[in-house]
């Protein structure tokens, strides 16, 4: 036997292609699905919410060559990837929708039977929840969409598309409204001409209280001046009169430019004839 | 192929494989080219080729003893004698890739995650580990340490990322997001994109924050508390997943009105400047009027303490130093008034001023007896 080096080769050769095709990997990340000429017989390392890393069903395992065929099918949470939807809100607003969800295979075989691949089934579910979406966002206000509620109407969402997904044996873990927005042009322009005249409002707003709460200081400020004279001047209203019309001459003529012609009945000129006292 | 699948970096260049390229320049006999089995005896046909295989089997068995089982069929490809470093090339590579796969190093920042042939086998802690070699044993290495960050939204003006306020408004925001893996199995097995997934938790988190509170606040002051809300959201989403990620900070770089209207917002507090600056004025004013009033009064009232003395002198005294000041000046024209017509020469009077100040307004008066008072 030794003697016979291609029989040593070719045993060698035939024990790797057995290997080879009687077992298979299975990483934690991965469910698979092991079909008997193309029907599934058994499913290996499915998805158990309560199992820990190790003890599962990943590994090496074995199959029949060439009769069994394994289909690897993913065991993490995966994106749903939806395209923004435009929404009609019930006061007539329209919305830009962005709304994520988040899935897992929890039933391979009810999947791999219903439409056979992962991505079909991704497909298949955004389009349930597109639809759902609309539905459901579709009776709401354009307020209600921007509300602390819509976490409820999430949850609502995400019961009845998680019905609708267990027919391909997929679970919705989540779903969230990742941007609720106005679309670009007439919309968005009104809500910022909107916000625009608010700002302008608001300006003169704060202009005008700030001209009035200055016309108050300002007229407080005459008031308090005013008291301070009368309290002084009052004392005496005739001295007042006179010695303020002394300030007044002077200011007044102060510069020289005037022409007086006086009458020497003038008290100043009293002197003016000598001692003559009227 | 389950040998095909190798993560393990380990792997890179040894050649070891070889079920994907050939090292031997052969092709595989078979599609499914199992590694090691390049069993390309058709092309020999020579006299000594049993004498061969007899002294290459021994140097087998006494040069490497048992090891490297995997490349063991390799040199029965080379079946003249000059082909004979081929064996030992063999020999070599899959004891280089046997070393290398079997030991790793797990920096501090790391963890290592061993899988064996896919099923998890056990986290190890930084330092040298020997593991089974790599289409067995792989490891992945999660950097534990490292903060990452998530960068949403953008400083730049042409990229707004516009948000929904509760009144409705828009708002422009930036922020970043820096995580850290918390547990590296849930990181690697439970999420499929965990990075995608950050992000877009982060971002449901934040609308779903903006959207109940009010621009103004957004804006301004309440930036902290929205931060920090954003952060136990995104956290509790991610928790539900099970991602093994671990938020550790959410970052509000930027929080403006968008573009469009940013001057009319900035007009708001061009405002409050404007009423700022009105009030000041206002204030001036006052403190200057009330002053002011304050020294005249100061001053009419000590002249009146001294005029209450002796108040006919001071009035008199008060009376003539003002017309001395007055009249000083001025062109006096003293008129006997009683039984004569006076004549005034005005155009005389209008020359003479109009020399001196020619934009002078008129200035006559005649002072009278009644206007230094009640005498």
């Amino acid at each position: 036997m030794l003697k016979n080096p291609i029989a040593i080769l070719a045993i060698l050769f035939a024990g790797l292609i057995l290997i080879a095709t009687s077992t298979f990997t299975v990483s934690e990340t991965q469910q698979a699905i092991v079909t008997r000429l193309g029907e599934p017989d058994r499913i290996v390392n499915a998805y158990d919410a309560d199992e820990s890393y190790g003890a599962t069903g990943a590994g090496i395992n074995l199959k029949i060559p060439f009769i069994e065929d394994v289909v690897y099918i993913d065991k993490r949470v995966q994106d749903l990837n939806m395209t923004p939807q435009t929404v009609l809100s019930t006061d007539q607003l329209r919305v830009v929708v962005d709304a994520f969800a988040r899935f897992r295979i929890i039933d391979p075989l009810r999947m791999y039977q219903a439409v056979r691949s992962e991505d079909r089934a991704a497909d298949e579910l955004a389009q349930i929840l597109t639809s759902r979406l609309r539905n459901e966002l579709g009776r709401q206000t354009f307020a209600a969409l921007l509300s602390p509620e819509r976490a409820d109407l999430m949850t609502t969402i995400e019961a009845a598309v998680n019905g609708a997904a267990a027919n391909y044996g997929a679970e919705i873990v989540d779903v969230r409204i990742k941007r609720a927005d106005l679309p670009p042009g007439q919309p968005l322009d009104s809500a910022y001409a909107r916000m625009r005249t608010a700002r302008e409002q608001e300006a003169r707003r704060i202009r005008a209280e700030g001209d009035r709460e200055a016309r108050v200081v300002r007229a407080e400020a005459d008031a308090a001046a005013a008291k301070i004279y009368a309290d002084s001047f009052g004392r005496d209203e005739d001295f007042y009169e006179f010695y303020r019309a002394m300030q007044a001459y002077e200011t007044a003529f102060q510069d020289g430019n005037a022409s007086v012609i006086l009458s020497p009945e003038n008290e100043f000129l009293e002197e003016f004839q000598g001692n003559r006292r009227r | 192929m389950p040998w095909d699948k190798n993560d393990d970096e380990g792997g890179k260049g040894s050649g070891g494989s070889g079920g994907k390229r050939n090292p031997w320049g052969q092709k595989p006999t078979n599609g499914a080219g199992g590694s090691g089995s390049s069993q390309g005896g058709k092309s020999s046909g020579s006299i000594d080729f049993d004498d061969f295989l007899k002294r290459s089997h021994e140097r087998l068995r006494t040069g490497r003893g048992g090891g490297g089982a995997n490349g063991g069929g390799g040199g029965g490809g080379a079946l003249t004698g000059r082909s004979l470093p081929w064996t030992w090339i063999v020999v070599a590579l899959t004891l280089v890739w046997v070393g290398a796969t079997s030991i790793y190093r797990v920096e501090p920042d790391e963890r290592g995650v061993e899988q064996m042939f896919g099923r998890y086998l056990k986290t190890t802690s930084p330092g040298t580990h020997l593991k089974w070699p790599a289409p067995i044993v792989t490891v992945q290495k999660p950097k534990v340490e490292q903060v990452s960050t998530i960068e949403i939204g953008s400083e730049r003006a042409a990229d707004e990322n516009l948000m929904l306020t509760s009144d409705q408004n828009i708002i422009d925001i930036a922020y970043q997001v820096r995580w850290k893996i918390r547990d590296p199995e849930l990181f690697l097995f439970q999420i499929a994109n965990p990075e995608a997934t950050i992000r877009e938790a982060a971002e449901s988190a934040m609308r779903s924050v903006i959207a109940s509170v009010q621009l103004d606040a957004a804006i301004g002051p309440q930036r902290e508390q929205i931060a920090a809300e954003v952060r136990t959201r995104t956290q509790a989403l991610l928790n539900e997943y099970r991602a093994g990620v671990d938020v550790v900070g959410v970052d509000i770089r930027q929080a403006d009105p968008p573009a469009a209207v940013d001057d009319a917002f900035k007009d708001v507090s061009a405002a409050q400047q404007n009423a700022e600056q009105y009030i000041n004025q206002a204030r001036a004013y006052n403190q200057q009027l009330v002053a002011q009033a304050r020294g005249q009064a100061a001053a009419f009232d000590a002249v009146y303490e001294q005029y209450r003395l002796a108040p006919d002198v001071t009035r008199k005294r008060m009376y003539f130093e003002t017309m001395e000041q007055v009249l000083g000046k001025v062109d006096k024209t003293i008129l006997e008034a009683d039984g004569v017509v006076p004549y005034l020469p005005l155009p005389e009077v209008d020359r003479r001023r109009s020399t001196s100040a020619p934009a002078a307004a008129p200035q006559i008066s005649a002072p009278s007896a009644a206007a230094a008072g009640s005498r």
